[in-house]
């Protein structure tokens, strides 16, 4: 009796007609022990439907997405201060310490200035009095062919002679 | 929604979605990324969560969207290789699992049926869902779930039987 409405259960459980009622109390038959000798082929596939059910999924999922979140905020606060640290000085413009300590660079570099051309002006002197000598030169070199020219005469008077 | 709540909400089902994905992607370790993946795109979508008719069912099909792509993709980059090398290890790891040796058959032979057949008995036969249930997670109507399932079985069925007759003989 048992036996017969199980055959016809496996028989509709195999056109997919079965309740899932009537699959657990296949289940449950097969199961147990006492499985008729011909139905013995279908123990496993029970089996393995009921075992599989049992694994289960142990990993961790890592659902803490605030974290995360507060994570890629502090990359873009980082590059926030970078950029500000770049930029509000030159908004800021020069601090009163650094506006003195260039009008000292400056001084000191006119006053260098002023003592090179203290030294020009010196040189310029200096080149004055060579052009001074070389009009002298000049000079000199005039009566050399006032001279040279008198010597010319003077042969052309022995000449005559 | 807080994350206790999430939890709360998803935990009935997590494992289900983990056995979908293993039998559809074999290998363990890709059926927990899978699952994973799953329940952190369920988990950025927490707001909209409460829209849903029925979360379960949603990440059921997300679940098969999910892992038919990932097979998919795998076939056309032609991670095969890498692929039979997680089969084997999960195997092995099923051998652990599963003492008797002709249960381990079934589902060798589960894992040569279509992956349709395999979703079906998957939603029916380990997680004992509805007929409707399946048809709405699987956009199929409810006579094709069936006809699919029948197949399936009598695969199942047939191959056990030859087996079975191939132990006495």
């Amino acid at each position: 009796m048992v036996l017969n409405n199980i055959e016809d259960l496996i028989e509709k459980y195999h056109n997919a007609e079965t309740s899932l009622q009537e699959e657990a109390q296949l289940k449950a038959y097969f199961a147990s022990d006492n499985v008729a000798a011909h139905l013995e082929h279908y123990k496993p596939m029970f089996q393995y439907f009921s075992q599989s059910k049992q694994e289960q999924y142990t990993k961790d999922v890592p659902l803490n997405s605030k974290k995360t979140k507060l994570y890629q905020w502090i990359s873009v606060a980082a590059v926030a201060v970078l950029m500000l640290g770049l930029i509000v000085p030159s908004f800021m413009g020069p601090t009163e310490e650094e506006k003195q300590e260039a009008l000292m660079v400056y001084n000191q570099t006119m006053e260098a200035f002023n003592l090179i051309s203290l030294g020009m002006n010196e040189g310029k002197t200096q080149l004055t009095n060579l052009a001074v000598a070389g009009e002298n030169i000049d000079e000199g070199a005039k009566q050399a062919s006032k001279l040279s020219e008198f010597n010319t005469m003077t042969n052309k008077i022995l000449k005559n002679k | 929604m807080k994350q206790a709540d999430f939890v709360s909400l998803v935990m009935p089902f997590k494992d289900k979605v983990f056995r979908l994905a293993k039998r559809l992607l074999v290998s363990r370790e890709e059926a927990e990324d899978a699952t994973q993946e799953i329940l952190l795109k369920l988990w950025k979508n927490n707001k909209k969560i409460g829209d849903y008719k029925n979360v379960e069912a949603f990440s059921m099909t997300m679940t098969k969207n999910f892992c038919l792509d990932r097979l998919k993709s795998k076939q056309a980059s032609n991670l095969k290789i890498v692929h039979s090398n997680y089969t084997d290890s999960s195997s092995s790891l099923q051998n652990q699992v599963e003492a008797k040796d002709s249960v381990d058959w079934v589902s060798k032979i589960m894992e040569d049926l279509p992956e349709q057949q395999k979703i079906i008995v998957q939603l029916r036969d380990i997680e004992d869902y509805d007929y409707s249930d399946i048809a709405k997670m699987l956009d199929m109507n409810e006579t094709a779930v069936r006809v699919n399932l029948s197949r399936a079985r009598k695969t199942i069925r047939e191959k056990l039987t030859n087996t079975h007759q191939h132990g006495i003989k």
